[in-house]
Formats: C-alpha cells, structure tokens, sequence
C-alpha cells in the first residue's frame, strides 16, 4: 500500500523541538507542527540544556505561525501535590504566547487547562497512557480533548479499532526511541535514582548514568548503583535506560535484555497502514537529540508523505539508536 | 513507644499480583479469612487477564468466605486494559450493581463515574487537583502511587479532608515499578504473550532479575515489573496516620500473610512500638530486603532507619 492509494489528507508531521535550534531545523525540514516544552518538570524531557524560556517559546510560535507550521507544548507530567503553581504557570504560559495545542497526560492539569482557557486546544500526551477507547472517552467526555497521541503497545489493526472507536484525532509514533513500559506508569528511574519520571520530567538522568572503564576494552554503564550493561568500549550505543539494560534471570548464567534490546522505532514501513487505519498525525520522538538528527530525520519523513512512496524506507539507518530498528508493537502480536 | 489508637485506621489486602495456583490462591484467601487481622480485601487480576479463567470459578466461594469473616471485600480492576477481550470484561466488571470496585485504569474510571468506588494505585493521583476530580466522580478512596514521598501523602490528606476521601498507601511488600503490553515472564522463556504456557506461575514471589555483576535488582512478574526490595513502612505508622493516612495496604506474598497482618495490626491499632514491629517483621520474612526510600523522597531502592 502506498499513500497515493489512500483517499485521505496526508497526515500531520508533528516533529521534536528540544531547542530553539532544533525547532528551526525541523521547521526549514518540512514539519507540519513542532513540539516543545519549558525549562522545567513540566515536560517529559526535562533534561539540562534543554527546552524553553517563556520569551523562545513565543519566539518560536511566531516563528512557526510564520511558516504555517504549528506549536504545540508539552506539559506532560504529573504535578506533585504542592507543587501544582509550576503547571499552572506553564498552561498559562500556553495561552499567552499563543500556542496551538497543549499536550496533557495529568487529570488535574488537564481539568486545569480545560476549566480556564476553554478554547485553547488540548490534545491527550503519551504519558496519559490512554489505550482503550474507553480511557480516551474519559478525557474527551470531560477535558474536550481534540486529539490522542496513542501509545506505543498497539498493533496496526488495534489502532484500526481504536480510531474508529474515539471521538477525536489520533497521533502515531512512527520513528524515535521506543519506551517499553507503559508511559507515564514508570518508576524505574525514580526506583534506581530518586528522580521520578512522572512528577520530575527525567528518564534516566545525566547525573546517575556512569560509564566506567573495566577490564579489556568493555565499559561499564550504570544508572545510580545498578550496572545496566556492559559494553565493547568502541561499540556505538543509545543512551542508557533501564528497560534496555541486559541482565541475568536469577537461575540462568546467559546475559539477556530482560525487556528489549536497544532499538529505534522506525514506522516507514507502516506508513500507509497507518493512515489507513485512522493516523491523522505522525509523531518522531526526539527532544532531546541533535538539531543534526531532527533535520535528517523531519526531511526523509516530509519526502516519503509527499512522494507518496511511504512503503519504501526512507535511508534513516545512520541515525537510529545504536543503528538497529524495530517495529515494535506495531508489527504484531509476536511482540508482546 | 506504642501509639495512641485511632479508631479509624483500617488495615488492607491488595489483590495477589502473582500467579498462583488457583488451589494456593484459595487456601490463601480462606485463611485470610479465616484468621487474619486484615479489615478490607482487594481481590482481582490485576496484571494479566489470560490467568483470570483458572481463578474465575473461585471468586464466588473467596468473596463469600472473606464477606462472612466480616472482610470487606473490594474488586480491582486489570491496570492495563486495551485488548477488545478485556475491554468487555472491565465494562461487565464496573456495571455490577453490588460491587465496590476499585479501579487500576481510566477506562474502569470511564465505566465507574457517577457511583462510589475505588481509586488504586495504578491510576496516576499525584495531586490535589486530581483528587478532587476523582471525588467529584465519587471516589471515596484513593491509594496512592507507592513512588509519591511523605510531603506528597501529607498534602494529598490534607484536601481529601474536605473531599471526604480516604487514602490509602501501599505499606508492605514488593513495589510495583512498571507495566508493559509485552510479557517479560514469556520473553525470559523465549515465548510470547500468545504462547506464555502460563511461565509466570513459576514463582510465587515474580522472576528476579540480576544486574551483570550479580545484585539483585528487579522482579518481573508477567508484564509487570516489581522492585526486588520489599517495601516497609511500618517504622512510619505514627507519622502516616498524623498525616491522614487511614488505609494501610499489604501487598501479599508467599510468605505468612496472616503473621505479617498481625504484625502491622499491632502497630497501626497502637498496641506495639514501630520499631518492635519492625523486628519482628524482619524475623518473619527472613527472604526480604527491605526498602522505604520513595517515602524519603530518595531511591527507592534505598532504606532509611525511621
């Protein structure tokens, strides 16, 4: 199936925007959207040297409305309680500077948002973990929620269901990091280092990832006291996290990735499918990674929507984690 | 120093997370039943809905045997549900008119709204916000995420005062860290989901997980990852309930429940000091490490002398 077959408006590239920089390459690459966050725990990424000030966010919005590509933020973790001011400056910030969409995964952030600026787009983030109908209706019914990114444990024909299921827009990853455990339901890091995914924006932080020598020619990664793997020092590999660590099973002496090897998502084969099925948006992950890679990545997925040709597989191998890739859920059932 | 009473603390059941024979499973909750100083029972599957068919047959006579000791007993509900199988089995769970369900999932808050239930520990409630729109939709308790620190549990008692919300905090056993769509037990065995052959029921307590170097790190239970460290809470008993905390969970594991339920029992009604408690939990579960760091807002691997 190729896209030129499907009788529908080529879907949304909504692509990462970790800086100001990267914000520009992705625009100059052929981004329909972007998405961002502030310099702080309310997003995801809330890693140093990263995202925005309020002034660059409204630099990039109009930057962005400048070129007919949207803006979107994402205030996608969970205010702890006492802390909920921090969340609601940030959809404030939403709001006056003009964003096109805020990206929400808390219920009282999403009840916040809804309550004050009614006409501000609000679209469901990831972390929500939102995979039934049922969970997208619940935000939808109460928030007005215009659009779901869905999670990435789905196969194809699932997301078929689903989208015919909701009552709003559905976003898709299609190429980037792939997390293996349910978004926004993830302790490990905070269970390793302290520093919570969910209330603090931070998987795997800088700060409790080691790379130690050892003997040979292996180094050791390890995130606070736990080693996660060891490695060919002049192996080329993705960040570390947790859930692509290798381990042993307590009654066997063989090494394997307990939960999945180190992977990129890449989606192109699924393109078409994936429209077929009911994708209005196509998601690339990757706030965090170099404006080098948000340019060379936006602009093979930009010339595959629009050549059509979306079956073929765009040349994206020198910038996949550690260079191997995988569909993931969205191949099958076998993955599971 | 024992602790002055308070009348309302009420000491809960999770529901068993693991995979036990449906014989193991029975005997536990009759002996639940039968013997332990446990108020409220959650019962259910939580992790993965292929196990329920060995365990539905059963639930009639444990609900029975748990309501006629006097448990109360509460349904909680799948805590990843986006199969079309399990999606019916939620709806048809949440529309029983008699239960009190408690749900692991917002699709279970989907079906739930409107009638008093249940908000577990799989549902994210980290904030004041949220709880209020939980008890707006009639949720009359809460159990908190297990990685929220002790500033957060005492900020979130404080509105569910006016809210008229109880909340609970998970207080023993093993933490649950993650969830996936994909079945850890089975790619341990070289299956799938699809074909797991029901390898998770090798365990009673999940499947350790080693780092390279041999530490004992995490437990993975289906598609569930737990901590390897076991969670207490009991040096802390005093300072959760000046806190608001009502509810206190055990999560259950092979080892003497009925033991351990009397050792917390002691502790929360005042009738034993925190720190005897404490050995005498350590002399009854001699297998576990025990960790409290998430309530330090530190790793929560970690362990801090109460």
């Amino acid at each position: 199936m190729t896209v030129s077959e499907i009788d529908v408006a080529p879907p949304e590239l909504v692509c990462p925007a970790g800086t100001p920089a990267a914000l520009r390459a992705a625009v100059e690459a052929g981004a329909d959207a972007v998405y961002c966050g502030l310099r702080n725990a309310t997003n995801a990424r809330n890693f140093p040297g990263l995202n925005f000030t309020p002034d660059e966010l409204r630099e990039a919005v109009a930057f962005g409305h400048s070129r007919n590509v949207r803006v979107f933020l994402a205030v996608n973790t969970f205010p702890p309680a006492g802390h909920f001011d921090l969340w609601r400056e940030a959809i404030d910030v939403a709001h006056d500077v003009g964003i096109d969409a805020v990206v929400l995964a808390d219920i009282g952030v999403a009840d916040y948002a809804a309550g004050t600026y009614p006409e501000l787009r609000r679209h469901l983030s990831v972390q929500a973990g939102a995979a039934s109908p049922e969970a997208i209706r619940y935000f939808c019914d109460a928030y007005a929620i215009r659009r779901v990114v869905l999670p990435r444990l789905l196969t194809v024909a699932e997301i078929r269901l689903l989208c015919s299921a909701i009552p709003c827009e559905a976003e898709v990853f299609v190429f980037g990091n792939i997390g293996m455990m349910a978004e926004g339901r993830c302790s490990l890091t905070s269970y390793a280092t302290g520093t919570s995914t969910n209330m603090d924006g931070i998987c795997s932080p800088a700060c409790d990832v080691r790379f130690d020598p050892i003997e040979g020619n292996t180094t050791a990664a390890r995130i606070g006291p736990f080693l996660i793997d060891r490695l060919p020092s002049d192996e080329r590999t993705g960040y570390p996290t947790i859930c692509k660590g290798r381990y042993f099973r307590a009654d066997d002496d063989r090494p394997y990735y307990a939960f999945e090897e180190p992977r990129t998502l890449n989606l192109t084969g699924l393109l078409a499918e994936l429209i077929a099925a009911g994708a209005t948006a196509f998601k690339i992950e990757g706030r965090q990674r170099s404006r080098a890679y948000v340019r060379s990545v936006v602009a093979a997925f930009r010339a595959a929507i629009n050549s059509g040709a979306v079956g073929r597989s765009p040349d994206l191998g020198d910038v996949a984690e550690s260079g191997r890739e995988t569909l993931g859920a969205f191949g099958g059932k076998q993955w599971r | 120093m024992a602790l002055a009473p308070a009348e309302a603390a009420r000491l809960t059941l999770g529901p068993v997370p693991f995979n036990w024979s449906p014989d193991d499973w029975r005997d536990f909750y009759f002996r639940i039943a039968d013997e332990s100083a446990i108020d409220d029972v959650y019962v259910g599957e939580v992790v993965c809905s292929k196990r329920s068919l060995f365990f539905d047959e059963l639930y009639p006579a444990v609900v029975q045997r748990l309501t006629a000791a006097g448990k109360r007993v509460i349904l909680s509900t799948l805590a990843m549900v986006f199969l079309s199988g399990d999606r019916a089995t939620m709806a048809q769970l949440c529309a029983s008119p008699d239960a009190l369900i408690e749900a692991n999932d917002v699709s279970a808050l989907f079906h739930l709204r409107g009638r008093p239930h249940h908000v577990g520990p799989f549902v994210n409630v980290y904030n004041e916000r949220t709880l209020d729109v939980m008890a707006r939709a009639g949720a009359e308790n809460v159990c908190l995420p297990a990685e929220v620190p002790a500033d957060v549990i005492e900020r979130v008692c404080q509105r569910a005062r006016s809210t008229g919300t109880t909340i609970e905090v998970q207080s023993f056993g093993r933490m649950s860290l993650a969830l996936s769509a994909r079945c850890y037990h089975a790619r341990a065995h070289g299956k799938t989901r699809d074909g797991c052959q029901f390898v998770c029921g090798r365990e009673q307590d999940g499947m350790v997980i080693n780092t390279l170097d041999g530490a004992p790190f995490l437990v993975v239970n289906g598609n569930q990852v737990l901590s390897f460290t076991w969670l207490s809470l009991l040096g802390v008993i005093g300072a959760l309930k000046r806190a608001g905390v009502t509810r206190f969970r055990l999560a259950p594991h092979s080892c003497d429940m009925v033991q351990v339920s009397s050792i917390f029992r002691r502790v929360v009604d005042g009738d034993l000091a925190e720190d005897e408690g404490f050995a005498e939990l350590l002399a009854a579960v001699p297998e576990a490490d025990f960790a409290n760091g998430f309530y330090y807002g530190r790793p929560g691997h970690s362990w801090t002398s109460p």
